[in-house]
């Protein structure tokens, strides 16, 4: 399979593109700061990617990147099979709150940049006739909360995106894979409290690597969030507008 | 935070990332899987007005070169030994030396300059360390190696992460000839027969240690088993790979009673005669012969509340055993049980500053925590260490005094001078540095 991860450096990107290298999938990595996808890139080839696995710069807050880097990754792997969003970025409400500037900054990389970058990756699986386009969204995008206002509002409206184009294009070969991870133990989540059923990055890339050879259009992992959630967006107004989770 | 033993803990921050030179940065002590027993892996404890911290190293865990042809490993220095065995045993790569368990981290193995069943042939895994990249208490990046920097190289293995944070670390690791190891193990009846056995064994097996049954005294008085081994030749060795085994978990942290004298003999006189046959060899995975241990998840709560310590010296061989000798017998008269007791043939002594073996016998006993029979228990063996001319093993302990460290350890001051020269502010500290090595608080 020919593979492109944009946030293969960190967290579960970085799990992820190590299962992809172990079974011997073609990598080429995505990611903000060139030494370190770099470091990723040798990472991924020791561990049994096809080399050498190729990296370009790809910023989801500059969307003038996102074409350059996906041509780039095009023409190193010879064609384009299942690309995959891991990157992304948090801030806690609080923080937001505070500095519109960094509201700002969240919301463009995990809504509009997401998007854009997707809209790109869209039209070049779809000029080959599909693919699979896998973005991680999150839990947090099922329901206005108290702890999650604006990275939750950013995240639904991704959840929103994935589903409509997985409904458009689905027929036409493009497979369209939205993962709502529930709260998992990265670097992104250092400094919070694990709630319970706390997830580990290799987990979930256990689960979202069959989930994107099966194309399943929306899972959440760890599992139990399914359920979690499914209690979550059946709670009333007023039960929800009491509870601070 | 703890150390494995689970004793002391302190109250302190701990951060974590994929980028280990920012995690780094500013922090007053690295660590990784903190499996070191009592207080190397923790900070001092805080004040709350300073702004100190533990870097976590976990999640840098990258590979950054390997050569196919000559071995050569570079790697991010949070990367586990359960990952190098899982991603190279399979291709027929082995570590130059393997401590007892795999949840270490790269970094810890040259902190704690570890060493494993083939000290007396290959010595500790400083001696197979090509090169550390170090970042210094001021925030500068250091390579270092036997040519460069080779003061701070020879400082940093087995310098207990106090030199700087370790960011990179370069090994050569070793072709076998297959993944799996033939094992020998004979039931020993004394220390005699034991040490003799050990020394027999030492020119034809790479790998050897003894364990002891710490509660037989009089003539059976280090009784136990001896462990040999090589690595299996591919004729001998199954044509499958070693299967990964599930290991158990234990679930939650047991009561007290459960790990009592008599369920300690109980196990001692069990595992012994366990061996019913004299002599035993066959073919093995490497899991079970390096980690036998590590089958069962989180078993330092098996001691329960207390916590435990281990109690590792090296003391010199005589002909007669009687240093070692008298090690046990202190520790059996003074009301010591161990539930293990790992005696092992050293080789030359390491080229770290603060290594902790020498030539000699290594004895390593693990014992539930008793508020005042073990600082009592420990402050003995030690004073007997020291006339006895051997010495502790940092990485194992939570109790040894300044004095009694200092009167064993002669290499402390020099050790210190290079870290005065390198953090000259003393920002890298550890609980154990300020407890024993003398640092400030």
């Amino acid at each position: 399979m020919k593979v492109v991860v944009l946030g293969a450096t960190k967290g579960m990107g970085r799990s992820l593109a190590r299962l992809f290298a172990e079974r011997g999938d073609q990598l080429f990595i995505l990611g903000r700061d060139a030494e370190d996808i770099d470091r990723s890139a040798r990472d991924l080839e020791i561990r049994g990617a096809p080399a050498p696995v190729g990296c370009a710069v790809c910023d989801l807050e500059d969307r003038h990147t996102f074409a350059p880097a996906l041509e780039a990754a095009e023409k190193a792997l010879g064609g384009l099979e299942t690309v995959v969003v891991t990157a992304g970025r948090f801030a806690t409400q609080e923080a937001m709150e505070e500095d519109p500037e960094l509201a700002a900054s969240v919301l463009t990389a995990d809504f509009t940049g997401t998007v854009l970058f997707c809209e790109e990756a869209r039209r070049r699986l779809l000029a080959r006739g599909g693919g699979t386009l896998c973005a991680f969204s999150s839990v947090a995008g099922d329901r206005g909360r108290k702890p999650v206002v604006l990275y939750g509002a950013a995240k639904a409206g991704l959840s929103h995106y994935l589903e409509g184009i997985d409904h458009k294009f689905r027929a036409a070969g493009l497979k369209t894979v939205c993962i709502k991870p529930g709260f998992v133990k990265t670097g992104m989540t250092a400094g919070l409290k694990p709630p319970p059923f706390a997830g580990e990055p290799d987990q979930v890339a256990r689960a979202v690597l069959r989930a994107i050879d099966r194309g399943r259009p929306v899972i959440y992992t760890p599992g139990i969030w399914r359920w979690v959630m499914l209690i979550i967006r059946n709670l009333p107004r007023a039960v929800m507008r009491r509870i601070g989770f | 935070m703890t150390g494995w033993g689970r004793y002391p803990a302190v109250t302190g921050l701990e951060v974590q990332g994929e980028d280990i030179r920012r995690t780094t940065a500013g922090a007053t002590l690295c660590r990784g899987l903190g499996r070191s027993y009592g207080d190397s892996s923790l900070i001092p404890a805080d004040d709350s007005t300073s702004r100190r911290f533990a870097a976590c190293t976990t999640r840098a865990d990258r590979l950054l070169a390997f050569d196919e042809t000559t071995g050569m490993l570079r790697a991010e220095a949070g990367l586990s030994l359960l990952e190098i065995n899982r991603l190279f045993l399979r291709r027929g790569w082995f570590v130059p030396v393997s401590p007892g368990t795999q949840f270490v981290t790269l970094g810890g193995m040259v902190a704690s300059d570890v060493h494993g069943k083939n000290h007396h042939i290959d010595g500790s895994f400083g001696e197979h360390v090509d090169q550390i990249t170090l970042q210094t208490a001021d925030g500068r990046v250091i390579v270092c190696s036997d040519q460069q920097e080779p003061e701070l190289f020879r400082a940093t293995i087995g310098g207990m992460g106090l030199t700087g944070h370790i960011l990179e670390v370069q090994f050569p690791m070793r072709a076998i000839p297959s993944p799996w190891i033939f094992e020998e193990s004979r039931r020993i009846d004394n220390l005699g027969d034991m040490v003799d056995g050990l020394k027999e064994a030492a020119d034809r097996w790479p790998m050897t240690v003894g364990w002891v049954d710490t509660l037989a005294r009089g003539r059976h008085l280090g009784r136990g088993i001896l462990m040999k081994g090589r690595w299996a030749t591919p004729d001998e060795a199954p044509a499958k790979p070693p299967p990964t085994k599930r290991r158990l978990r234990v679930p939650f942290q047991l009561p007290n009673f459960v790990l009592s004298k008599l369920s300690i003999k109980a196990f001692n006189t069990l595992y012994y005669w366990k061996h019913i046959r004299r002599e035993k060899r066959g073919i093995a995975a490497p899991e079970s012969f390096f980690y036998p241990l590590d089958a069962l998840l989180d078993w330092n709560l098996i001691y329960g509340s207390r916590g435990f310590t281990q109690y590792q010296c090296v003391v010199p061989h005589t002909a007669d055993n009687g240093p070692a000798r008298r090690v046990l017998d202190l520790f059996r008269r003074e009301g010591g049980c161990s539930f293990l007791c790992v005696i092992k043939d050293c080789g030359a002594e390491g080229k770290g500053m603060l290594s902790f073996l020498k030539p000699g016998m290594s004895i390593a006993v693990d014992f539930p925590i008793h508020p005042t029979r073990t600082p009592a228990l420990v402050d003995k063996l030690n004073e007997l260490v020291i006339a006895e001319g051997g010495r502790i093993y940092l990485t194992k302990d939570a109790f040894t005094r300044a004095e009694h460290f200092r009167a064993m350890e002669l290499r402390l001051e020099a050790f210190n001078a290079v870290r005065q020269r390198w953090d000259p502010q003393g920002t890298l500290r550890s609980a154990q540095s300020v407890r024993m090595l003398g640092d400030t608080p």
